[in-house]
């Protein structure tokens, strides 16, 4: 059958599978499950941050004089630019009560203010008491704190200017800090749409199994048409899938300007550019691994089946995406480059190429590549499928590897 | 067959299945604008063949074409094709289904629409246009099957075993859609394993047993390999007339019957009257189809499609 009859064929099996897949009421929980982790991962920061806050270690008790306390204040105070997230530890003061002993146990003991540990012994002889290690967070603050307070009273103040900062737009080491991490964001983003929407394809001729439409077909069109017509569809239904989710993004995008994505830094080919190759890489994946999963899927007459096929194939997107990972960073690296060539992984590895390479003439040489190695897998996929499944052409060893169950021998062996 | 132009023809097709052979050598022509019947019992190959024929199975050795054409998918559009196992998509509506199945063969989706209610009209089910497959009874979903095997006016149409599952009334309906289509110059070929059928509607005939062709030809041409059988009464129970019948005669219920000599008639006649039978009554039959397929496929395959009682039941 010629090209354009293969390609009308396939046309009428893609708007069926795509409407019977998109009409369906099933389609709105493949829309919203997604939205499910996110929902639960906000609640989660926002449980987190309550958490957090409440939960802030009670300070450290400090027997001392007012002196030596506004030295320790004071130290704590220059060392806490060192701290970004994780909060130093408090300070409280306490005036000496002449019972030393007695008053470090009631310190200690005082439900209605509680501290951590008390430090008495001023800056001479400085002594931490209580439910605190050497090697702890707070010992070792208070150390530093001690440490600190000595040295500011024993030096002058400096008598230079202090800091004087010129701020630039960007520098190369940043430039390529920044690109890195919106490469590994671009590569993560389209592995995870690739393992959530590509698994979708492993049971896509359970249906004509199962309802004997597959007869029909096959009577009626090439089965490479059948392949091509059903990977499309469902190509275009994650299409759809994927512009839902990218308007909810937006606003989620909005919601977290800072420190979010917008804190990307502008990929090497601009956002425009690297925005039409994420969604072109994102279809080139979804085929090659989709037409692989195909042709895997076909083999099995039921769901069962289809489950068992699935972990062994997620576990090889992971080793795809692990693989493509290995290259961010050093685009023109040994490692990047075979992620690039290998098939499989070449989509991962050429959209954080896009973050990090201005050259365009890559993609255009990887896009065509893909697109032969799809157009390969299909066909590779669709003369398994009618050895193993059809059990049509002239016998071969090979064909062994690829026997099918026995329901579907029973199936389609009349 | 005469000047007619081929429209499908095999030749030699063998098919092995995991080093079984399931199709061994089968050869067949099908004239354009005929009726042809495969007949033969369950798992005698005419499925695999109609299945190699038309393109869905490679055969593992020999050749075919369908409309003058080695690849049958390449004239998929003129085919139409309604398998053993129906197959149809169960959430479909009733007319998206038929639509559906004239657009993998080539026809618009929006003129399938078109014709798809025109064809349910006709066959007066309007109102299952709008109806999901899976609301409809099976011989319901047959007859839908076969409304999309002929949207979009093919050439040859190909029926495995469209009789079965269907009640009397649409055996007839059936019957006289393919009379309707051969008429219109469609070539029909349909698998049967009921006899009956292929004698009402078939100029044609291909009986196979045990994936061989072990007959093709004419109807009649089937029926004449069987001499006319003769029924005989008569008044004298015995005498010289006695050595008129050929040795193979049987007594049956009082009627001797026997295959009429190869002299013929008259001189059979002339015989009995000389030797003083007393003729009753006497009357030469044609044989059937079912004797026919008797005496080319035997007796065991004969019992396969339910023709022949077993001894067993004959007692």
């Amino acid at each position: 059958m010629k090209l354009p009859e293969t390609i009308r064929a396939a046309f009428v099996i893609a708007r069926r599978d795509f409407s019977a897949t998109v009409l369906s009421k099933t389609f709105l929980f493949f829309l919203i499950g997604p939205l499910f982790p996110l929902a639960i991962g906000f609640g989660f920061v926002g449980i987190g941050a309550q958490v957090d806050r409440s939960s802030k270690p009670p300070p450290v008790a400090v027997i001392a004089s007012d002196q030596d306390f506004g030295r320790l204040a004071a130290a704590r105070e220059r060392l806490e630019p060192l701290s970004d997230a994780v909060p130093l530890v408090e300070l409280r003061h306490v005036a000496a009560e002449p019972d030393l002993a007695a008053q470090r146990s009631r310190l200690l003991s005082d439900n209605s203010r509680p501290v951590i540990a008390v430090l008495d012994g001023g800056l001479t002889f400085p002594h931490l008491t209580g439910a605190v290690t050497s090697k702890g967070r707070t010992a070792r603050q208070i150390g530093l704190y001690v440490d600190e307070a000595r040295r500011m009273a024993v030096e002058r103040p400096s008598l230079g200017s202090p800091l004087y900062l010129t701020p630039t737009a960007s520098t190369s080491g940043l430039e390529a800090f920044a690109r890195n991490l919106t490469a590994r964001f671009g590569q993560t983003l389209l592995f995870v749409l690739t393992i959530m929407l590509a698994g979708m394809v492993l049971s896509q001729l359970i249906e004509e199994k199962s309802s004997k439409v597959i007869e029909v077909l096959a009577a009626a069109v090439p089965v490479n048409a059948i392949f091509l017509g059903k990977l499309f569809a469902m190509l275009a239904t994650s299409l759809v899938g994927i512009a839902f989710w990218a308007a909810i993004a937006a606003s989620l995008i909005d919601l977290l300007k800072e420190g979010g994505l917008a804190a990307l830094a502008t990929p090497a080919v601009g956002w425009p550019a690297f925005l039409g190759f994420a969604l072109l890489y994102f279809s080139m994946s979804y085929l090659l691994i989709g037409a692989t999963f195909l042709g895997i899927g076909a083999q099995a007459s039921t769901a069962r089946e289809v489950q068992i096929l699935s972990m062994p194939v997620t576990m090889g997107q992971l080793l795809l995406f692990g693989f493509a990972a290995v290259g961010v960073g050093e685009p023109m690296g040994a490692p990047a480059i075979a992620a690039a060539i290998f098939p499989l992984s070449s989509p991962f590895a050429m959209i954080a190429r896009a973050a990090e390479q201005p050259a365009l003439w890559p993609h255009l040489v990887a896009v065509v590549w893909q697109a032969l190695w799809v157009a390969l897998i299909l066909k590779v996929a669709a003369a398994v499928f009618r050895r193993s499944v059809l059990k049509s052409g002239r016998s071969r060893g090979w064909k062994r590897f690829f026997r099918r169950a026995e329901g579907v021998e029973q199936l389609m062996v009349p | 067959m005469g000047e007619r132009a081929i429209a499908a023809e095999a030749r030699d097709l063998t098919k092995d299945f995991d080093g079984k052979r399931a199709v061994d050598g089968v050869s067949l022509t099908v004239p354009e604008g005929s009726i042809t019947g495969i007949l033969g019992p369950n798992g005698a190959g005419k499925t695999t063949c109609l299945r190699m024929m038309l393109g869905i199975i490679d055969p593992s050795s020999g050749s075919r074409s369908l409309l003058g054409h080695d690849r049958p998918l390449e004239v998929a559009r003129q085919v139409g094709y309604l398998p053993e196992e129906r197959g149809l998509y169960p959430s479909m509506p009733t007319s998206e289904a038929i639509a559906f199945l004239g657009a993998l063969r080539g026809l618009p989706l929006k003129e399938g629409r078109r014709r798809a209610l025109q064809l349910l009209k006709d066959a007066g089910h309007e109102d299952w246009a709008k109806r999901p497959i899976r609301t409809l009874s099976k011989g319901m979903a047959q007859t839908v099957q076969l409304l999309g095997t002929i949207i979009h006016e093919p050439k040859l149409i190909v029926l495995d075993e469209p009789f079965a599952g269907l009640d009397a009334i649409n055996q007839q309906k059936l019957e006289q859609l393919i009379r309707d289509q051969a008429a219109a110059g469609v070539t029909v070929i349909f698998s049967t394993h009921v006899i009956a059928h292929a004698e009402r509607l078939c100029e044609r005939i291909v009986i196979i047993a045990e994936g061989r062709a072990v007959f093709e030809g004419d109807v009649n041409e089937a029926r004449g390999r069987l001499r006319p059988i003769v029924h005989l009464r008569t008044r004298s129970a015995d005498g010289p007339w006695r050595e008129a019948l050929p040795a193979s005669a049987r007594l049956v219920g009082g009627e001797w019957r026997f295959e009429l000599p190869a002299s013929g008639p008259e001189p059979l006649l002339k015989a009995l009257i000389d030797g003083g039978a007393g003729i009753e009554t006497l009357s030469i039959e044609r044989p059937g189809l079912h004797d026919a397929f008797i005496a080319i496929a035997g007796e065991a395959a004969a019992r396969e499609m339910g023709h022949v009682p077993n001894a067993e039941e004959a007692a």
